[in-house]
């Protein structure tokens, strides 16, 4: 188990899941992509399908009605996975934590391995914050 | 036995043309990031990519056919390593060719694309199937200019053995110098375009729409097995188009060729958006086939 996770810190193929965001975080995530930061340097590239994700992307209020299919996500990602909340939304909840519909931040549904805050959080932010779980996987 | 096994496994087989089309493929990778002003994946990634799918856990959907979904991927693999073998082993060697090789080829290019429809039905997904569908139309729609345009030099050198194809090319110039050669390179360079299946024609994984397509439920080992074969049909297609239509020359020329072609694919897939289905059907049936027409027309006139 050890070994594969290291695998994955050289090549993380990313899957984007939207849980009710706002689009702002949606946004800058694809900024990360474009030539100015170009994610793709350190082998990330965004899939379409789940079954070939390493890490998901998850922004947004995680919300009553999102629970059920953020958990089935999960399930269908293939292990070894990592989880990554961006956006203050899914870290903490922000201005939303007393809304009757917030069913609690991200890391009381599922699994959370790196929080990168900010609203939204800047693309060198969250390039700080993958190499950060990076760094920490690799140790 | 123990020469055929090595020539399959090792030398124009598995792990050499594993080893070159990873590093075609992060070519590609690369060239398409500076043609978009990024900087690109470092020399190794298409490597850490597949030793990390290699790796990840295999998910098999429930309600699919298990044993198909298993076995396209690797039939895809296997015939695409039996097409580079019979290609690099002609070339260096064209008097050893069998009756109907040319044939085999046509055939055994033909098998990644079938097994791509078998492997993504038996994968029981929507969406994989509307990508089976896509691919389906599209090998009906390449498979007949692609066949007219491989008639020219089968006219041209009057024998169907690619050992004598590339004979008469060695000791008279290349099909590609004649009128008719020409016209019929361009023809199957476009054709082998939708057979790699790059950009314009990469309807059947529209990473956009589809999610993936025919690849969506494939992850871990079985995906690495697309891949693989995705990277050595970027090896086996310009191969054959040297061996078609511009053999002759020495090594260096060879390795030249084969840059140029690699070079005019990644071009042709960065310059140009992603067609609709019928469009791409009704482009091979309309200017590309009756180029294709034209080009035999002239082949038999002796142009």
């Amino acid at each position: 188990m050890f070994e594969k996770t290291k695998t994955l810190t050289k090549s993380l193929f990313a899957f984007h899941v939207g849980a009710s965001a706002c689009n702002n975080c949606d946004i800058e995530i694809l900024d990360c992509l474009t030539p100015k930061y170009d994610l793709e340097r350190f082998g990330v590239v965004l899939v379409g399908s789940i079954r070939h994700a390493d890490i998901l992307l998850v922004t947004g209020v995680v919300n009553k009605k999102i629970i059920p299919k953020l958990k089935k996500i999960y399930e269908q990602a293939p292990r070894p996975c990592f989880v990554v909340a961006i956006g203050g939304c899914s870290c903490s909840g922000i201005t939303f934590r007393d809304s009757y519909n917030f069913a609690g931040p991200l890391d009381k549904i599922i699994p959370v391995d790196a929080y990168i805050p900010g609203c939204p959080p800047k693309p060198e932010a969250i390039i700080a914050g993958l190499a950060k779980l990076i760094n920490s996987v690799k140790s | 036995m123990l020469k055929i096994l090595f020539n399959y496994f090792i030398f124009p087989g598995f792990i050499f043309l594993s080893i070159l089309g990873m590093f075609v493929s992060w070519v590609d990778r690369k060239v398409t990031a500076r043609v978009q002003w990024r900087l690109g994946p470092p020399i190794l990634q298409p490597f850490y990519d597949l030793r990390k799918l290699l790796l990840k856990e295999t998910i098999i959907p429930k309600q699919g056919n298990t044993l198909l979904f298993v076995l396209s991927p690797v039939l895809s693999l296997l015939s695409v390593i039996l097409v580079s073998n019979i290609l690099v082993l002609t070339y260096l060697y064209p008097q050893r060719s069998f009756m109907g090789d040319m044939i085999v080829v046509i055939y055994l290019l033909l098998i990644p694309a079938l097994t791509t429809i078998i492997g993504a039905s038996a994968s029981f997904n929507p969406l994989s199937s509307l990508g089976a569908s896509r691919e389906i139309k599209l090998i009906l729609s390449y498979e007949l200019p692609f066949i007219l345009a491989l008639l020219v030099p089968i006219i041209r050198s009057h024998s169907i053995l690619l050992g004598d194809i590339i004979r008469f090319q060695q000791s008279s110039g290349s099909f590609a110098s004649s009128l008719s050669g020409m016209l019929a390179f361009a023809v199957a360079l476009l054709c082998m375009h939708a057979k790699i299946g790059l950009v314009p024609f990469d309807l059947a994984e529209a990473e956009t729409e589809l999610a993936g397509g025919v690849s969506i439920e494939y992850s871990g080992p079985l995906l690495a097995f697309w891949k693989l074969s995705k990277m050595m049909m970027l090896i086996v297609a310009p191969v054959f188009l040297i061996v078609a239509f511009l053999a002759g020359g020495g090594i260096t020329g060879f390795i030249i060729k084969f840059l140029l072609i690699t070079v005019a694919f990644i071009l042709i897939k960065n310059t140009n958006p992603r067609v609709r289905i019928d469009q791409a059907m009704r482009f091979f049936w309309g200017p590309v086939a009756i180029l294709g027409f034209v080009s035999v027309l002239l082949a038999l006139m002796g142009f």
